[in-house]
């Protein structure tokens, strides 16, 4: 037991990648084998963090469970790990949503050795990059997750595979170049890459730097970290490469892309930008409070004009991430005050919440996909009658998509809206009027899918819809229920991320 | 008496090289078995002088051995390696073993299969062990004229081992060329050296071609700037630098796939080495008086040995370009002449060998197969030969600088060395990190998923279990240092410690 | 054993003499096709002459006996062991020659002229010179015309003849001139003549420029070197072997004595016209080796090439001023480049007989997939030519860095630069020859069935120059001593 509280953290990290070593002498044959050795090895991490949540001590200050091991002497970096209310929420998301995603794809027979294996690796990858307290191992796993992503959506994904995965890779890729710029500047600067230790420098460093003043060299690396984390949010205009990404993604691909990638960048605003660049962040804020914007809107009026299912969801992603940003906008604006706390407060829950319904409508579309083969919203209609149970599962999934009151996702928005209003009013304005199309392109998608005329195609013959399987209501059932808890109760969370908002800013 | 290891690292091949020339030349298994004994046992003593070296805690110079040559100009055969040169020196055994099992290979008439080299395996394991020797007698070499003799004789068995076993269309072209290059760098870099011989001389009154002792020869400054750049160019024309490069790709393209892997792996780390050595360690002042030249020839190496690969469609072609690209950054690393330039370039000299050996393997391996390297005209290799994709995979990731891989480890101190001198060269630099990802993931999509073009259903088998060994030796390699980094970042940190000391800003 | 200093000094060319009349004797015994063992007992008995003088013959410090004509010091020494091997060489070679091998008289003439070469190496008098030089050129003039039923062979040695002739009368009207003014032959004694400034410096130049055009002619400098290619296409190929490489170092043994200690203090004016010629006949002989197609012509440039880089040795040494560390550094480098070249050269014609026997042509193209048909005989053209294109570990390589170490230690950067130039030209052709042994195949592909089989007087040449090639390249500290010693002796 002393072992396991001075380990959580490595222990939560390594297993998944550990266990995909494991698996690689595993007989690929026995897919049944590898499918179950997968799956109860994500919920280890899973069982991990709960314990840790429990664990966790919500008033204290500071990173919890740290452990700090030697990796790279030479340049002042170390393997150092820890947990604060933040990253906490992040880590119990992944470990949450992992175990799903590896049910998810139990209907997957297509090598399914690698295919699980990739999974378990990119679990440690996003698992990494919230636990990092180096800056440089931040960087690791962030780019490390991608290798996974990109052989997921290449190799199981759709038709249009190549296309969407090489362009997933080189947004990203190309995105944390500047990141990985900006970091090379600090560890050049400061010989380490300790995130405390570099924040406190870099704040209080003055006069001119690389013969520029210093004010100008912030602002340039400030937009290098602002560029690589909106890119994996996405921000408009920065968002091209999701919808591809996650249309031709397998299901669980996405289910993971949207549920945790996506708020790696948001995270990478909370961990980095806003601690390393108060000043440039307050300066900029109205800009990213107008992308995010641009985001609400643009992303719902897209998200309205697809005829695509899967892409249809897609882009509900870029609406709800937008708050997320709006919130951080907020933030960025009036750091340490009241409103400021409560839109970061929303923007945090968005992001625990949008990860439970993304990942849920991503695997809704996939359930139905299998079954009919197509996403083209024409091709359904009216399938609630023949396929009761879910419909309704997917009628409760985008509500909370949609913000009803009630269900995760009206909280977090009004805390968001709640937070922003009083110090970025016009956008928080628009943004309100993006809700209403937020509304309307959920409706057109249930619309389409469950009512109107019946489509016969999938009434009779061997185009005759299944219902949901056991299986997959086992996958539901989970992110349902968090749904609506956080909805009813947001307290218990909340609790938690608010004294870490309290801790931070 | 210490037993004598970096002699018997650096003879073994020699030796190996003479009993397998008398063995007859239609006895392929022996002559094959031969040498995979020397190549393992060779790797295993250097392996074993690594470990040494990083678990003693070693630093400076170690394992030395002298014996006096030809006292009268000051020639003595002196070994001797340190935190520069121990993992140089592995690296050689690495890539010697794996290079021979690979050069193993499989005979198959039905299938057109002729992997490895079954045409006079004898000589050819005579002409690359005889390479082999010299370049562990460079590494490990502390006096210029020695390092200088295995120089010249890592050099110009590559001529014969391309010319005889290479690729029909370009060999004679592209071994000469090679060749030539590589023969004029080094004689013009060794005027320097006997210019630096008779000054040395005079200052000191010790004739000698220590380089131990010429460390401490206190050249003036106006000398070595004078003859700096002579020696580093002419060294530094064997590390691909820009723009001396041109022979590079062609001499990989054209050589036998065992021969590339020595020659991409381990002999541009031979020109890299010597550069630093003998340029760098030897004229500090000039290091420091052209550092400025080396960095913007190494910075457009990088950017443009990228763009270059980028738009190959042969595939071994693109990995050449791949490594000029590579090795440019090694250069840049020197050129920053401060603790984590070198260091990064120290690592990376490994990390580039070890991952162009595997590359080199890979595409040869399907060469032998597909009987073509054009990348369009490739596809679906994973289903046939899954192995060697995934170390094609690593290897790949490697060269992007992923995380989690040596060439990370490599190549982000070799950045912030750079930021600490020339920031904006770094950005510049930056940018073929991106395009070195697009062709990798483009040539990886397009050469082993897929589907197998018609043309190659049925006659393309999968790669030999000597393959796979050889594999998953480069791959553990770079996944290991990639993970843990002190297993060699604190051997190359002692080798910089020293060249600092010589450059005086330690 | 009578051992006065008189006899010792001149032990090799006596016992020399002592072998040609062994060889006069026996020769009328052995029936004809036993004739070639001749060859037999001339190399065993060069062996002994050769232990016997290292073993009992060595030099002291340097002496002058015979009335001051012979000087009896390492350098002589040296090159002398250096001609007794490359004769005894040459001997095994001349064996198997379709025509040479079974004739007794061609050994004989050998002898001869290894003595009349001894002799130039340690003669310290005009007249001694002259008789030496004399005494090696009449004895090749017949065996370079050798072949009387072939033409080419004819006309090689009557082109050898009539430009040995002219060349000597040349260098003969020097020598006499110098006699006229100095009024001694000796050439230590005119040494000091000239350095006490008696003879005008006019008329000095005047005679050094008579004995550069003699010398350059022996050791085929350009623009004396026309004879050359021509001469050694057409001779026997064991005579051409020993004409480019004993019969030249003992030009050099001559250009050494002669300039550096007759001539020390008008270095400047020699030193130039040497550098300059120097310089180029690298150029020339390279240049011209660059598009033959015959082994044996382009051997013959490439000895041209030879002569030029041994020149920066004697160079370097005019120039070397008393304050350097090692200023008898060129006199050391140009008789170790000398040693290495002897071996190297003498492989390179012995593999051009061995092959010139069985496949009859001299062409590149008679050496397509030569490694396949004999892959040892592969191999020791690999050695000979890596060792001519001055790569490690072959005695070439080390032999061109002390010279061009040498070179750069007088300030001579310029000329070593030229000899770098011309050394990475050197590697281009020598490597193209390599490629049609190597690479290039018989029409067919059925290299087994025509192998090319080596004697055993070749194998054994040949493998004793291979090892004596590996062994100056790799330990090389004995024959540079040797060499320095033969440096430190010259006064």
């Amino acid at each position: 037991m002393d072992f396991l509280n001075t380990h959580l953290l490595s222990l939560i990290l390594f297993i998944p990648a550990v266990s995909a070593l494991v698996m690689l002498f595993l007989p690929k044959d026995e897919i049944k084998l590898l499918r179950w050795f997968a799956f109860v090895a994500s919920l280890i991490p899973f069982a991990l963090s709960v314990y840790s949540w429990i664990q966790f001590k919500s008033d204290a200050a500071g990173y919890q469970f740290t452990e700090q091991y030697t990796w790279y002497a030479a340049i002042g970096s170390t393997l150092h790990l820890g947990l604060d209310g933040l990253s906490l929420t992040m880590v119990l998301l992944t470990t949450l949503l992992t175990p799903l995603a590896i049910l998810a794809s139990f209907s997957v027979t297509d090598r399914v050795k690698p295919y699980m294996m990739l999974f378990l690796f990119l679990e440690t990858g996003m698992l990494g990059v919230f636990m990092a307290v180096d800056l440089l191992i931040f960087f690791v796993f962030w780019e490390v997750g991608l290798v996974p992503m990109y052989f997921l959506i290449n190799q199981w994904g759709s038709a249009n595979r190549n296309y969407a995965s090489l362009k997933f890779m080189i947004y990203t890729m190309g995105g944390s170049l500047g990141l990985l710029l900006g970091i090379q500047l600090l560890g050049a600067l400061f010989g380490s890459f300790d995130l405390a230790t570099i924040i406190s420098k870099w704040n209080s460093i003055q006069g001119s730097l690389l013969g520029y003043p210093v004010e100008t060299v912030k602002a340039v690396v400030f937009w290098a970290f602002v560029i690589a984390f909106a890119i994996k949010v996405p921000i408009w205009p920065f968002h091209t490469w999701l919808p591809d990404a996650h249309t031709e993604a397998p299901t669980a691909g996405s289910m993971l892309l949207a549920g945790v990638l996506l708020k790696l960048g948001a995270y990478g605003f909370l961990r980095l930008v806003l601690p390393l660049y108060p000043d440039q962040a307050h300066n900029f804020a109205w800009a990213l409070a107008l992308l995010a914007t641009a985001a609400i809107v643009f992303g719902a009026f897209a998200s309205y004009a697809q005829t695509d299912f899967k892409r249809l969801v897609a882009y509900s992603s870029v609406n709800h991430m937008g708050f997320v940003v709006l919130g951080i906008a907020a933030a960025a604006m009036a750091s340490g005050t009241a409103d400021a706390r409560i839109a970061l407060n929303g923007a945090i829950l968005q992001m625990f919440n949008h990860g439970l319904s993304a990942a849920g409508m991503f695997f809704l579309v996939g359930v139905i996909y299998e079954r009919t083969h197509t996403r083209n919203l024409d091709e359904f209609g009216g399938l609630f009658p023949l396929v009761p149970i879910y419909g309704g599962i997917l009628l409760f999934t985008s509500m909370a998509s949609l913000g009803l009151p009630g269900l995760n996702g009206f909280v977090s928005e009004f805390l968001v809206v709640r937070g922003s209003y009083p110090l970025l009013t016009p956008y928080t304005a628009i943004s309100m009027l993006g809700l209403l199309f937020t509304g309307a392109y959920i409706l057109k998608g249930i619309m389409k899918v469950l009512h109107g005329p019946m489509n016969e195609h999938w009434a009779h013959g061997e185009h005759k819809l299944t219902e949901i399987n056991t299986r997959e209501i086992i996958v539901m059932a989970p992110l349902m229920a968090l749904i609506l808890v956080i909805g009813v109760w947001p307290a218990w969370i909340l609790d938690v991320i608010n004294k870490a908002v309290m801790h931070l800013f | 008496m210490v037993f004598p290891v970096l002699s018997v690292i650096v003879f073994t091949p020699l030796v190996a090289a003479l009993i397998i020339l008398m063995i007859p030349g239609h006895r392929k298994t022996a002559v094959r078995s031969v040498a995979l004994a020397a190549a393992t046992f060779a790797l295993l003593l250097s392996l074993w002088v690594y470990v040494q070296y990083l678990t003693q805690h070693m630093s400076g110079y170690q394992f030395k051995e002298q014996y006096s040559w030809l006292p009268a100009l000051g020639i003595s055969l002196h070994f001797g390696v340190d935190g520069i040169s121990a993992p140089l020196v592995l690296l050689t055994g690495v890539v010697m073993f794996t290079g021979v099992l690979i050069s193993w290979g499989d005979f198959n008439e039905e299938k057109h299969l002729s992997a490895g080299i079954q045409d006079r395996p004898r000589e050819f394991f005579a002409f690359l062990f005889i390479l082999a020797s010299g370049v562990f007698g460079v590494f490990a070499s502390l006096d210029l004229f020695m390092l200088f003799f295995f120089y010249e004789i890592a050099v110009f068995p590559m001529y014969l081992l391309i010319v005889i076993w290479g690729w029909i269309q370009t060999r004679e072209y592209a071994a000469m060329k090679l060749t030539l290059y590589l023969f004029i760098g080094s004689v013009i870099a060794l005027v320097g050296a006997l210019a630096m011989y008779w000054t040395a001389g005079q200052a000191t009154g010790v004739y000698t071609f220590d380089m131990l002792q010429l460390e401490k020869a206190g050249f003036s400054a106006s000398f070595q700037n004078l003859w700096f750049l002579p020696v580093f160019f002419g060294f530094a024309v064997l590390g691909g630098i820009w723009p001396f490069h041109n022979w590079s790709p062609d001499g990989h393209v054209a050589a036998p796939t065992a021969v590339s892997m020595f020659h991409a792996g381990v002999l541009m780390k031979l020109g890299a080495f010597a550069a630093l050595r003998v340029g760098i360690m030897l004229l500090p002042e000039g290091a420091e008086h052209w550092s400025w030249l080396i960095m913007l020839c190494a910075g457009v190496a990088v950017v443009y040995g990228a763009f270059i690969a980028f738009i190959q469609t042969d595939f071994k072609y693109m990995v050449g370009f791949s490594s000029v690209s590579h090795m440019g950054l090694v250069m840049l690393g020197f050129s920053t002449l401060n603790r984590n330039g070198l260091t990064g370039a120290g690592v990376q000299m490994f990390s580039h060998g070890v991952m162009t050996a595997l590359f080199f393997a890979v595409v040869g391996m399907i060469y032998d197969r597909a009987h073509t390297r054009e990348i369009p005209q490739l596809g679906g290799m994973a289903k046939v030969m899954p192995f060697a994709a995934i170390g094609f995979i690593i290897g790949g990731l490697v060269s992007m600088g992923m995380p989690g891989f040596s060439g990370f480890i490599a190549e982000f101190p070799i950045f912030l060395g750079v930021w600490q001198t020339h920031w904006l060269v770094a950005v510049i630099a930056s940018i073929s990190i991106i395009i070195t990802a697009a062709y990798i993931m483009r040539n990886i999509r397009q050469v082993f998923f897929g589907g197998i073009p018609e043309k190659f259903e049925g006659h393309i088998t999968d790669i030999t279990i000597l393959d796979k060994i050889a594999i998953s030796t480069l791959c553990l390699l770079m996944i290991g240092i990639g993970l843990f980094p002190s297993l060699m970042v604190p051997v190359v940190q002692t080798g910089v410690n020293h060249i600092l000391q010589l450059l005086g800003v330690a | 054993m009578f051992a006065s200093v008189a006899f010792l000094s001149i032990l090799p060319e006596s016992l020399i003499l002592i072998l040609g009349v062994i060889l006069l004797i026996v020769e009328p015994f052995l029936k004809e096709p036993r004739r070639r063992d001749l060859g037999w007992l001339t190399a065993g008995g060069m062996l002994v002459i050769l232990i016997v003088s290292i073993l009992a013959g060595r030099p002291a410090d340097p002496t002058s006996t015979f009335g001051n004509t012979i000087r009896f010091d390492w350098l002589g020494f040296f090159f002398e062991m250096l001609f007794v091997f490359g004769a005894g060489m040459t001997a095994l070679l001349l064996m198997d020659h379709e025509k040479v091998g079974g004739r007794g008289e061609a050994y004989v003439l050998l002898l001869a002229s290894t003595i009349g070469m001894c002799l130039m190496a340690s003669a310290a008098d005009l007249i001694m010179l002259y008789l030496a030089i004399e005494t090696t050129s009449i004895p090749l003039y017949v065996l370079a015309g050798f072949l009387l039923a072939d033409d080419r062979s004819t006309e090689s040695g009557f082109k050898y003849l009539l430009f040995g002739a002219m060349t000597s009368a040349i260098m003969l009207y020097g020598f006499s001139l110098l006699y006229g003014f100095a009024g001694t032959t000796n050439l230590y004694a005119l040494a000091d003549v000239i350095k006490a400034g008696q003879i005008a410096p006019g008329v000095i130049f005047g005679v050094i420029v008579l004995l550069i055009v003699g010398l350059s002619f022996k050791v085929s400098v350009v623009p004396f070197h026309f004879w050359a290619p021509d001469v050694y296409e057409g001779a026997p190929t064991p005579v051409s072997g020993f004409l480019s490489t004993a019969s030249k170092a003992a030009g050099f043994a001559v250009i050494a004595r002669l300039f550096l200690v007759a001539f020390p203090h008008f270095t400047v004016d020699w030193t130039a016209a040497f550098a300059v010629l120097s310089a180029v006949t690298m150029t020339v002989g390279n240049l011209l080796a660059l598009p033959q197609k015959n082994l044996k012509r382009m051997l013959a440039y490439s000895s041209i090439a030879h002569a030029g880089y041994a020149m920066i040795g004697i160079v370097a040494y005019s120039q070397a001023q008393s304050g350097l560390h090692n200023p008898q550094l060129g006199i050391a480098s140009v008789v170790f480049y000398m040693a290495a070249y002897i071996v190297t050269n003498l492989a390179a014609f012995g593999v051009v007989m061995a092959v010139g026997r069985v496949v009859g042509s001299d062409d590149y193209d008679a050496y397509r997939g030569l490694s396949r048909r004999s892959p040892l005989l592969g191999l020791i053209m690999l050695a000979a030519f890596l060792s001519l294109a001055g790569m490690p570990p072959f005695a070439g390589f080390v032999a061109k860095v002390v010279v061009f170490a040498a070179g750069i230690q007088s300030g001579y950067v310029w000329l070593v630069i030229i000899g770098i130039l011309n050394s990475i030209v050197g590697v281009y052709y020598y490597l193209n020859v390599i490629k049609y042994v190597y690479l290039y195949r018989l029409e067919g592909e059925d290299e087994e069935k025509h192998p090319v089989t080596l004697t055993r007087p070749y194998a054994v040449a040949l493998i004793v120059l291979v090892l004596g090639i590996i062994l100056i390249g790799t330990v090389f500290a004995p024959w540079y001593s040797y060499s320095n010693a033969a440096a430190l002796n010259l006064f």
